[in-house]
């Protein structure tokens, strides 16, 4: 059996998304495409000059896995620095791959890990992940980021 | 309510046994391709147990029989489409392949700069993307002919964009997106009168009713074989033999020349002429199964039945609160797509197929269409002959079950 995919979370994510606005005066911003589904976002970000992230927000649309993804990546970033935040990335990424289990291996991922059975549909692995490509393409200066 | 034994024919699609997710599979997939009798599959392994050998190239007794069972097919094809000659049936890999085949060689041979190719707003990528790259090349202009609320074109925009700068129309004849059946026949005719070629994509229609390319007097017709319940790989170009003979080589290489040395290369006669290389031999020979196989179903009782799962399946998500049906075309084929007011297509895709059943989400290959309706994606479900009222019924209960985790 594959493990359930529309757990509360992240419908609750889906309704009630957190950070969902434009922010102002954002120091990295970067837009999200993926042309295959249509899922279409814009990461904000505003990083201080001592490198923590001070606030994290998204706007777009797309489908409850791609949406709840962005709103918990929000979440979870507020307050990290920039190298923690592609340190996340990276472990987010093997998580959804399902080469990383969150129940037997360090991890740093807290409530991002209700994405754990999310290798079991290979379809819908790009759509957990797009907020996070963005959110790197916005670290690294790139203003647009497609997957496929 | 007909007679049309649905049972007797579920049971010639092995395919349509199998269990997805522990649920027996409900398959709403059709338009992007469609499962495989029985006798297709026997047809292609008996070429591969016990007759392999290539074709056109030698004297052997394999080759020999290789031979004549892929031209046996040609002659299926020329029948199944009612064309004059079997010269005028050109093997490709797919309509996709065919319609890059038309841009490339007729396009790049007889268009110029300023000529005009009108296509319309719900194509396939397949019949945008090679006409773009033909104007590219050429410095030809891509008309696009708009479409209604309902998902028609209208009529009235195509017979504006007309004129005497119009070489090619390319259409298709039944829409994979919105399941709307276009009136090609008068569109040919308009096109005519124009001067202009008329190329009419029938990869949906294929399976929508008979099809005479004489009665239609279309110019050429593309479709593939996956879509009719044969195999991948192998598609049709239907040409007017004098068009044809007209046209330079699409690829170069084997079967495709007369002889060969660097000083000079002549060119095979039709069909060859447009087959380079060792064919898709298999599939073609499951491609003249599939044809015979529609041919012992029938098309007005298959017709019939499957206007009447349409009309079903229509009045059934009509009545499950906060679907709207995207293309309500006055004529058109079993095709359903939909959208769900708060679910994206992609979860509601995830979520029927954990029971079982197997729809199509996304932009179907036809992006300006989702652009039209202002919609990132559709559900659809595609309902072949196969197909039954109960199979609906599961959709319907899925669709409620995904609408109820999502309200939650
Ligand atoms: C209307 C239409 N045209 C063209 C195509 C392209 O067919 P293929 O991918 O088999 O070449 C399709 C298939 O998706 C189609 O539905």
């Amino acid at each position: 059996m594959r493990e359930e995919l529309y757990q509360q979370t992240i419908l609750e994510h889906n309704r009630s998304p957190r950070n969902f606005k434009k922010l102002e005066g954002a120091t990295h911003v970067a837009e999200g495409y993926n042309p295959l589904c249509g899922d279409h976002l814009w990461i904000y970000m505003k990083v201080n000059p001592s490198n923590v992230i001070e606030e994290v927000a998204f706007e777009g649309t797309g489908c409850a896995i791609s949406k709840a993804s962005a709103s918990m990546m929000t979440s979870s970033l507020k307050g990290k620095t920039v190298l923690e935040a592609k340190a996340l990335f990276g472990e987010f990424h093997e998580l959804v791959l399902g080469n990383l289990k969150p129940d037997t291996q360090p991890n740093h991922l807290e409530k991002l890990a209700v994405f754990s059975g999310i290798w079991q549909y290979p379809s819908r692995v790009k759509c957990a992940i797009l907020s996070w490509h963005t959110m790197n393409g916005a670290l690294d200066q790139k203003k647009s980021i497609s997957t496929e | 309510m007909s007679t049309f034994n649905v049972q007797q024919y579920r049971a010639d699609f092995p395919n349509l046994r199998i269990s997805v997710h522990a649920k027996p599979l409900v398959y709403l997939d059709n338009a992007a391709t469609t499962l495989k009798p029985r006798c297709v599959i026997d047809a292609m392994n008996a070429y591969y147990v016990t007759g392999v050998a290539n074709v056109h190239r030698g004297v052997h007794f394999l080759s020999e029989q290789a031979t004549a069972a892929f031209e046996y097919s040609r002659q299926v094809v020329r029948q199944f489409l009612h064309a004059k000659k079997v010269d005028e049936i050109i093997f490709t890999k797919g309509a996709t392949e065919a319609l890059n085949l038309l841009a490339q060689s007729y396009g790049r041979h007889f268009l110029k700069k300023g000529d005009e190719i009108i296509i319309s707003y719900m194509e396939h990528h397949s019949n945008i993307v090679p006409w773009q790259m033909l104007c590219e090349q050429v410095g030809c202009v891509l008309k696009v002919i708009p479409i209604n609320e309902k998902g028609e074109i209208i009529q009235e925009e195509y017979l504006k964009l007309l004129s005497d700068k119009t070489k090619i129309v390319s259409i298709v004849w039944v829409s994979n997106s919105l399941g709307t059946v276009n009136p090609i026949k008068s569109m040919i005719e308009a096109a005519h009168q124009q001067g202009a070629v008329f190329i009419v994509d029938a990869s949906q229609a294929v399976t929508h009713d008979a099809i005479d390319v004489q009665d239609l007097n279309c110019d050429f017709l593309v479709f593939s074989g996956h879509k009719i319940y044969g195999p991948t790989g192998v598609g049709v170009l239907y040409g007017k033999e004098a068009l044809l003979e007209a046209m330079p080589p699409y690829q170069g290489g084997g079967d495709m020349i007369k002889s060969v040395t660097f000083a000079k290369t002549t060119y095979n006669v039709l069909p060859y002429k447009f087959e380079a290389g060792t064919p898709p031999i298999a599939e073609v020979i499951g491609l003249r199964s599939a044809l015979e196989y529609t041919q012992t179903v029938g098309w007005e009782d298959m017709k019939a039945y499957k206007q009447e799962l349409l009309e079903y399946g229509t009045q059934k998500l009509l009545s499950i609160k906060g679907i709207h049906i995207i293309g309500t075309a006055k004529h058109k084929t079993s095709i359903l797509s939909f959208v769900v007011d708060g679910i994206h297509p992609h979860d509601l895709g995830t979520l029927v197929d954990q029971e079982g059943v197997a729809i199509r989400t996304g932009h179907h290959c036809t992006q300006p269409v989702m652009e039209f309706f202002k919609i990132p994606a559709t559900a659809r479900a595609s309902l072949a002959f196969y197909n039954t009222k109960e199979e609906i019924d599961i959709l319907a209960s899925a669709l409620i079950k995904a609408r109820d985790i999502f309200q939650k």
